[in-house]
């Protein structure tokens, strides 16, 4: 079998795994990424919301965000992580598109 | 380590966007010129594996959650150019669809991991292998440190970015406008759960694929050897 192809099916794997990067933090009681907190949450950790980030923070509405389905919120671990493995497969799958996209972009143009 | 929109002011995301364009201009005409057919479907490989790596958060029991990043490993696979294009398109697509980053932040977030984080894992990883055989063991050691210095660099980067905010934006109360935590707080948080916890996990990742390549395929690792800015 080809590298590549080996290389792709651990991607795949890792793909069918992503669940655990939802499940651990949550079985550890591990909270948002530091400077990665949503904007409400800085009521608790200096008691006010910076306005410039409040502002700013709702700029862009990403069609999956935080890689869960909206409305999806009530369907608990299971659901969430079904959208996260959906969301690891579209991600995978664009981020390579592309790649191979701009690589052809750039080879044509000589 | 990905930077929301809001925690940024205008001047620092909008700096960092000025910063990225040159470098990202490069990266297209090094890899224009480099950049062979073959290596294409690696260099997908790598950005596939920078996006779903970066998925895996890993807990600090009680704490905030990290990831590893995928971008050392893809800068000793392709060289440092291709491996910014790679993270950029990963980067943007974390943004543009799933929120993670933000648009604002898109500039910042690619200078610390797809830039600063993937040309210092790759001048560590070829200063530590200096000219070792690509199967020996040195070389699997250079890219574990590689992994964990480079990703300490980008995380130490994004904490000066976040800490100088509250330098840059006060409103006429004292609050700030932006990130409100300075470099005495954003510094010893980010690095210290990075030199703690997240660098060993892109070590670990970095060293492990590098191994299982000089078993399975040790050309993919040589193929580098001759891409030279």
């Amino acid at each position: 079998m080809k590298t590549t192809v080996k290389l792709w099916i651990g991607i795949g794997v890792l793909a069918l795994l992503s669940p655990l990067g939802l499940i651990l933090p949550e079985h550890f009681k591990a909270g948002d990424a530091w400077g990665e907190w949503g904007a409400d949450t800085f009521k608790e950790l200096v008691g006010y919301i910076p306005q410039g980030l409040e502002k700013l923070s709702s700029l862009w509405s990403a069609p999956i965000p935080d890689y869960a389905f909206k409305g999806w919120e009530e369907k608990g671990l299971a659901g969430l992580s079904f959208a996260y493995i959906t969301s690891a497969v579209i991600g995978i799958f664009v981020t390579a598109c592309l790649v191979i996209l701009i690589a052809k972009f750039l080879s044509k143009k000589d | 380590m990905h930077i929301p929109d809001g925690y940024l002011g205008p001047a620092t995301s909008g700096v960092m966007y000025v910063v990225m364009l040159p470098i990202w201009a490069v990266a297209s005409r090094v890899a224009k010129k480099t950049l062979k057919a073959k290596q294409v479907p690696l260099l997908a490989i790598a950005a596939a594996f920078s996006f779903v790596v970066m998925m895996f958060n890993v807990p600090i029991p009680g704490g905030t959650t990290g990831h590893a990043t995928g971008a050392a490993l893809a800068a000793i696979l392709l060289g440092p150019w291709a491996a910014c294009i790679a993270v950029t398109v990963a980067l943007v697509v974390q943004a543009l669809l799933f929120g993670d980053g933000g648009i604002t932040a898109i500039g910042a977030n690619c200078f610390n991991m797809a830039f600063i984080e993937v040309f210092a894992g790759y001048y560590l990883y070829k200063l530590i292998s200096g000219s070792s055989s690509v199967t020996s063991f040195r070389r699997v050691i250079a890219a574990g440190i590689a992994g964990y210095v480079a990703i300490n660099i980008a995380a130490l980067s994004a904490a000066i970015m976040f800490g100088i905010q509250p330098l840059l934006y006060k409103t006429a109360s004292g609050h700030s406008l932006y990130c409100p935590y300075g470099l005495n707080v954003a510094i010893p948080a980010m690095l210290g759960e990075h030199m703690l916890i997240f660098g060993w996990v892109e070590a670990l990742i970095t060293a492990l694929v590098i191994k299982y390549l000089q078993k399975q395929d040790p050309s993919l690792l040589e193929a580098q050897e001759e891409v030279s800015i």
